[in-house]
């Protein structure tokens, strides 16, 4: 019983925090600041922005041709952003839940964990 | 004769503002020699390798949703840069947040989790020094942001609010600049900037963007702190016994 509402209790935050995250990804994100950010500004201030590669090698994963960093391509540019931040918020949550649910043991039988 | 080089500096500048990458610390591929990026890498598969026995060894099931939600909101807050003075911006790195909520071993494999996705799916930080930006915020900022943060609750009372706000603002800024200072060194070891100018230039901006990863790092625990305080991984102990209390009593 006490079980149930401390399942449900943690579900409600589950639920909770994602959305939160996915809000942040998807509306807060256009309103990012444009200026050049820490080591981005060290880097034009002392000159050293030009050792960074053009063709680094991410942008010959399968990836590039549908992220150009964070605005997802071919759609147009007020949605392009948000949508990245929505796949890759949900991308990071599957992720890092999965890495948990492999690595982490089991505290109760399989048959309990399914409700 | 004005007009054409004018449209023509526009025009780039305007192209390069567009193009411009969004860095914070996430070093890009090129800034580090061959002999650092081995290094780091040694020193970040090492440390994940410790951090996975510890999880497997410590960890509760009920640990594995936290990581997803820790995961999904560090990620999308790396996104908001806030601008600081100085028409420089920074945004959150998340190490203490991630520390506070799950420990450092999970923590520490929370951060490595956005740093992959960043630099896999996005091109944010190189894919060749991603051992160094998961060993500088991933492994120095979850860890030192942690360890200070404990330090300083406990000492001013592990069930104390205060305490746990001024002890995670304390080690959300020390472990921005821990983790500047090592980007720093590691920049100069790689010969592409002296040490005391990297040094310099890092910490003078990073002072700024460690008071905001201060700032969201404290709202985000005070609000977890006043609705669910057993998620904290040391929670409060008369806060936790008052809310079982409730459970059932209710």
């Amino acid at each position: 019983m006490s079980n149930n509402l401390t399942r449900s209790r943690n579900r409600a935050f589950t639920i909770a925090g994602l959305g939160v995250a996915l809000i942040i990804a998807v509306f807060l994100s256009p309103f990012a600041s444009q200026d050049p950010d820490g080591l981005d500004r060290v880097s034009q201030d002392l000159k050293f922005e030009d050792r960074a590669l053009e063709d680094a090698p991410a942008s010959r994963l399968p990836f590039y041709s549908v992220f150009d960093e964070y605005a997802l391509r071919g759609v147009p540019e007020g949605i392009a952003t948000p949508l990245a931040g929505l796949v890759g918020t949900l991308a990071t949550f599957g992720l890092a839940w999965g890495i948990g649910k492999i690595v982490v043991r089991r505290s109760e039988p399989p048959e309990n964990s399914e409700q | 004769m004005p007009t054409v080089p004018l449209m023509h500096i526009l025009s780039s500048s305007m192209l390069y503002w567009v193009i411009q990458p969004h860095l914070a610390l996430h070093i890009p591929d090129g800034f580090l020699n061959l002999p650092v990026i081995a290094v780091t890498w040694i020193l970040a598969i090492a440390l994940i390798a410790i951090s996975l026995n510890r999880v497997q060894a410590e960890y509760q099931e009920k640990a594995v949703p936290l990581m997803g939600v820790c995961a999904a909101f560090i990620f999308a807050a790396q996104m908001i840069d806030f601008p600081i003075p100085g028409g420089t911006s920074g945004h959150l790195l998340g190490g203490t947040l991630a520390g506070a909520l799950l420990g450092p071993w999970a923590g520490t494999l929370v951060m490595t989790v956005v740093f992959i996705v960043q630099a896999v799916l996005f091109q944010d930080g190189g894919l060749t020094v991603l051992g160094a930006n998961i060993f500088n915020m991933g492994l120095i900022g979850t860890f030192a942001g942690y360890y200070l943060y404990r330090a300083i609750r406990f000492a001013i009372g592990r069930n104390k609010l205060p305490g746990m706000a001024i002890g995670a603002a304390v080690a959300a800024w020390v472990s921005v600049m821990i983790a500047a200072l090592a980007c720093a060194i590691q920049l100069a070891i790689s010969g592409t900037v002296p040490l005391a100018v990297a040094i310099g230039a890092m910490a003078t901006w990073h002072v700024l963007i460690g008071i905001g990863e201060a700032a969201i790092t404290v709202v985000a625990l005070i609000f977890i702190w006043r609705t669910r305080p057993d998620m904290f991984y040391d929670p409060p102990r008369r806060a936790t016994t008052q809310r079982k209390g409730l459970g059932v009593g209710g």
